[in-house]
């Protein structure tokens, strides 16, 4: 494969630093003294369309990959790391066509800068499970340019043509068998111009592309030195202070008035400063800022607040779905519609999911340094171009005066990809007041209770087979809040009324249903609300997968029968399908009081499908076992692949069994694990995961196609095993044990 | 008030407000962050210690209680015989995503195996029952677990 990279200096583009030449930029950094670094930018169609503002000196070095005199190879990885394994994945593809040493690569999280842009968003970001795959000719071409330069490098010392040499494990070989480690080229090759047109190997010939490979952070994971946000402190940031927000018992509402004289004389309290949300406590620690948190009085403006209340909204829900809503693109008409009446058969149900938080393990922090013309932040972000340019504005500055360390996450799930950035704004509104260095920091409690959910939706479909036993036609109204409307997202991502995340799933689904209609009502509660793994998957993959298995009966058929009829023409999708089925054993006899139930989903460009082995005892549902199938196109990295499909499973399995947040009058229930829990450790199934080699040419996405499907299987196994639909997520295990 | 403890066996002297929990001490005074906040609850392990080799939790533990007592944290429960094999196990099994979890997962472990050098599989579930990993780990752990059992043998 060619990769052709355009010359930057006639690419017209105003920020473009027209002073600073190709290979400055190519070869970014003043620390380039020692080594070779190498860094650019690539946009959409893979050319390099525009060299953004390059890095000023005083930055790190920022670029992709440096090679230091001992060797070292260190990858800048632009993705935030936040489980995903991206430490991994992306030097894997530098490496591959450097042909390093894989034992010397190293990994660092870049900072905030443009020529770390996502190449398909053209901003820099981690979400849509794009970050393997909007890399994957990004990072490749990195290495096979340092590769080259290295090779011209070691050419011109032995006084050959590069085309004599080649490079092999982290040593370029001459024809005579001479022999220069990289470190001892680096800095040779950095004189050199960097070349225009580089060839990328062919995917036959990959050596670490496609091998299960060990992560390259799992050291400092296993002894408590990888740094967090959260684990900033006075050590990295001298004089770092620690501040607690009290915000609005319901969204929306603000503060009338504080009173600050049982805060007075706590220890280790230094600031209270009023946000645009709240009002902040800042102390020296985190147990002070609790501690002035909890005394501190705040009289709240609740008249504009949301009075949300979920029991009163499902009701309203539900209410609304009897009527159709705006057009989607799946339109079928009034006639198709009467054809579906009189077909022998039809079910009508309606799909109940709550609002959701992502109770990312490690609870969210910003750590902000404030000096009047400057602004260091410390964050585990999945945002930084976002964050970048609204932590400028609370500043009073431009974005380039702010510099965003990425810190490693625990956890994200789309949490910290918030285009509103709350927790980046808030925490530079109280550094700037305090005129110290603060870590803000969010409780448990604060993070349960404070918004940016899964948004509440209900569902509900009428469909019927025929008396041959096909589907005669599907009328679907969906019921819920956008996310995407009100973003800086929103002229990309709804059209004509409908926020594509509302209803991606439904409209796109591969099963060639005739006569499908889909209407969207999109609700207003006050309630924030985001994405959250895998998106508006996460709740019409249950519809359409339930739906799925409900005609089947109706059919007389076999569930993963009745889904072929239907998925003809997606061979890649059967293969999926038959492959989980084929794993799991499905048709084979299961000991008395388990049942297997299956589903299969499209996201991210992925496919994924799950199967479920259930019993259900004393009303609880017990989950033994799921194979899973997954196609993911090339795969990188099969450990992580395995982990991650594993991982997105708990995730949806934990919100299928017991994820809610609900409201009364504008306040959330719930608080901390106990009242919103989590899978443990007993509870784990037994999982197999199956990778489809498929043969694809390059990846497609991995982190979050695995959350969809669990939901569907489990309530399809419950329905085998006891006849009893479940339609409301969580699963209500009191209708279960009516059963 | 000033409380004196041992600390990864070298002695430590606070000076600190007596219900501070030992958590916020460890990470905030003593600048050891290995150690996680994820509840401040005792509902998810992360913030898990070991006081004279007992698994605590450090979210919910007054630092005045730990007075004259062992603490031991991640930071050096791994450097020990017991703790490096159960850190390359657990390297080998490939456990951490995104690793927020596991200083308190290792702790738990650490101590199951320090008495327990044979555990089933309900010794396990019980022994970790008390700790969430969001990212899902769980099997990687029951696997990691019974691999270091299997070497510590
Ligand atoms: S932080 Fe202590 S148990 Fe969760
Ligand atoms: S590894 Fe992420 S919470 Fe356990």
């Amino acid at each position: 494969m060619d990769i052709t990279l355009l010359k930057l200096l006639n690419t017209p583009n105003s920020s473009v630093n027209k002073g600073q030449n190709r290979r400055d930029f190519l070869k970014t950094s003043a620390l380039a003294s020692s080594g070779l670094v190498i860094g650019f930018y690539l946009s959409g169609g893979n050319k390099i369309a525009s060299a953004q503002q390059p890095p000023k000196a005083n930055a790190s070095p920022n670029a992709f990959l440096r090679i230091t005199k001992d060797g070292a190879v260190t990858v800048q990885v632009k993705h935030l790391e936040f489980g995903q394994g991206v430490m991994t994945s992306l030097p894997m593809m530098v490496a591959e066509e450097l042909d390093c040493d894989w034992t010397k690569v190293r990994a660092e999280l870049a900072p905030a800068n443009a020529v770390y842009a996502h190449t398909m968003f053209g901003m820099q970001m981690t979400g849509g499970s794009s970050s393997v795959i909007n890399s994957w000719t990004q990072m490749r071409t990195v290495g096979a340019t340092a590769r080259a330069m290295l090779v011209s490098a070691a050419a011109q010392k032995w006084k050959v043509k590069p085309e004599q040499c080649r490079a092999e494990n982290g040593v370029v070989i001459g024809p005579a068998g001479q022999r220069a480690p990289f470190g001892q080229l680096a800095d040779a090759a950095n004189k050199l111009d960097t070349p225009q047109k580089v060839t990328l190997k062919n995917t036959k010939d990959f050596k670490l592309i496609g091998k299960p490979t060990r992560r390259l952070d799992s050291a400092v994971k296993v002894n408590g030195s990888a740094m967090f946000g959260m684990d900033i402190t006075a050590k990295q940031v001298p004089n770092l202070h620690v501040a607690l927000v009290k915000r609005p018992p319901a969204f929306g509402g603000t503060v009338k008035s504080f009173n600050v004289d049982k805060v007075k004389g706590i220890p280790g309290v230094t600031h209270v400063v009023q946000t645009a949300n709240g009002v902040a406590v800042v102390a020296k620690s985190f147990w002070a800022a609790k501690t002035g948190r909890d005394a501190l009085v705040v009289e709240w403006d609740l008249e504009s607040a949301s009075k949300a209340t979920t029991a009163m909204m499902q009701a309203s829900y539900r209410e609304t779905a009897l009527k159709p809503g705006l057009p989607t693109g799946k339109v079928s008409d009034g006639a198709a519609l009467n054809n579906l009446k009189a077909a022998g058969k039809t079910v009508t149900a309606e799909f109940e999911m709550p609002y959701l938080a992502h109770a990312p393990m490690e609870p969210l922090n910003c750590t902000v340094k404030f000096d009047g013309d400057s602004c260091e932040i410390w964050v585990g972000t999945q945002f930084q171009t976002v964050d970048q340019g609204a932590a400028a504005k609370v500043a009073g500055l431009k974005p380039e005066q702010v510099k965003i360390n990425t810190m490693i996450a625990g956890g994200g799930f789309g949490r910290r990809a918030n285009p509103a950035s709350d927790y980046i704004i808030e925490a530079v509104e109280i550094a700037k007041q305090a005129k110290v260095p603060v870590k803000t920091v969010w409780t448990r409690e604060d993070d349960i209770k404070g918004g940016y959910y899964r948004p509440m939706f209900v569902h509900r479909v009428t469909a019927g087979v025929d008396a041959a036993g096909k589907i005669a036609g599907w009328d679907h109204t969906i019921v819920g809040q956008s996310i995407i409307g009100g973003t800086a997202f929103e002229p990309m991502m709804v059209k004509g009324g409908i926020d594509s995340t509302s209803v991606e799933g439904v409209t796109d689904t591969p099963y060639e249903i005739p006569n499908m209609n889909v209407t969207l009502h999109t609700t207003k509660t006050g309630v924030p609300v985001l994405w959250w793994r895998s998106v508006g998957h996460t709740h019409t993959a249950f519809a359409m997968e339930s739906m799925m298995d409900d005609l089947a009966k109706q059919a007389g058929k076999d569930p993963v029968e009745f889904r072929r009829e239907y998925l003809a023409k997606h061979p890649r999708i059967l293969k999926v399908l038959n492959t989980a089925a084929e794993k799991s054993g499905w048709g084979s006899a299961l000991p008395t009081g388990r049942a297997r139930g299956i589903a299969v989903h499209e996201s991210f460009g992925s496919v994924c499908a799950h199967v479920a082995e259930v019993s259900v005892e004393k009303g609880q549902i017990k989950v033994h076992r799921v194979t899973s199938a997954i196609d993911c196109g090339l795969a990188v990295n099969p450990l992580s692949i395995v982990a991650q499909v594993e991982g997105a499973m708990v995730f949806g399995l934990s919100a299928a069994l017991y994820g809610k947040v609900t409201l009364k009058d504008g306040v959330v229930d719930q608080s901390n694990f106990h009242d919103y829990p989590m899978l443990r450790l007993a509870e784990m199934p037994k999982i197999d995961v199956h990778i489809i080699d498929s043969g694809a040419s390059s990846p497609t996405g991995v982190g979050e196609p695995g959350t969809p499907p669990i939901a569907p299987a489990v309530a399809n196994a419950v329905f085998a095993l006891t006849g009893k639909r479940l339609r409301t997520l969580p699963f209500n295990l009191d209708e279960v044990s009516k059963a | 008030m000033a409380i004196t403890f041992q600390l990864n066996g070298k002695k430590q002297t606070l000076e600190v407000e007596a219900e501070m929990p030992l958590l916020w001490a460890l990470r905030d005074v003593v600048g050891l962050t290995g150690t996680k906040y994820g509840c401040g609850m005792a509902l998810c392990g992360a913030c898990t210690v070991h006081v004279n080799g007992e698994p605590v939790r450090a979210c919910v533990t007054p630092v005045a209680t730990v007075a004259g007592k062992n603490i031991t944290t991640i930071e050096a429960a791994v450097e020990t015989k017991l703790g490096k094999v159960v850190r390359e196990a657990w390297i080998e099994a490939q456990v951490p995503q995104c690793g927020y979890c596991q200083s308190g997962q290792i702790m738990s472990a650490t101590a199951l195996l320090s008495k327990n050098k044979k555990p089933t599989d309900a010794d396990i579930d019980t022994a970790m029952a008390g700790n969430i990993c969001r990212c899902g780990t769980y099997n990687a752990i029951r696997a990691a677990i019974k691999d270091a059992a299997q070497k510590l043998a």
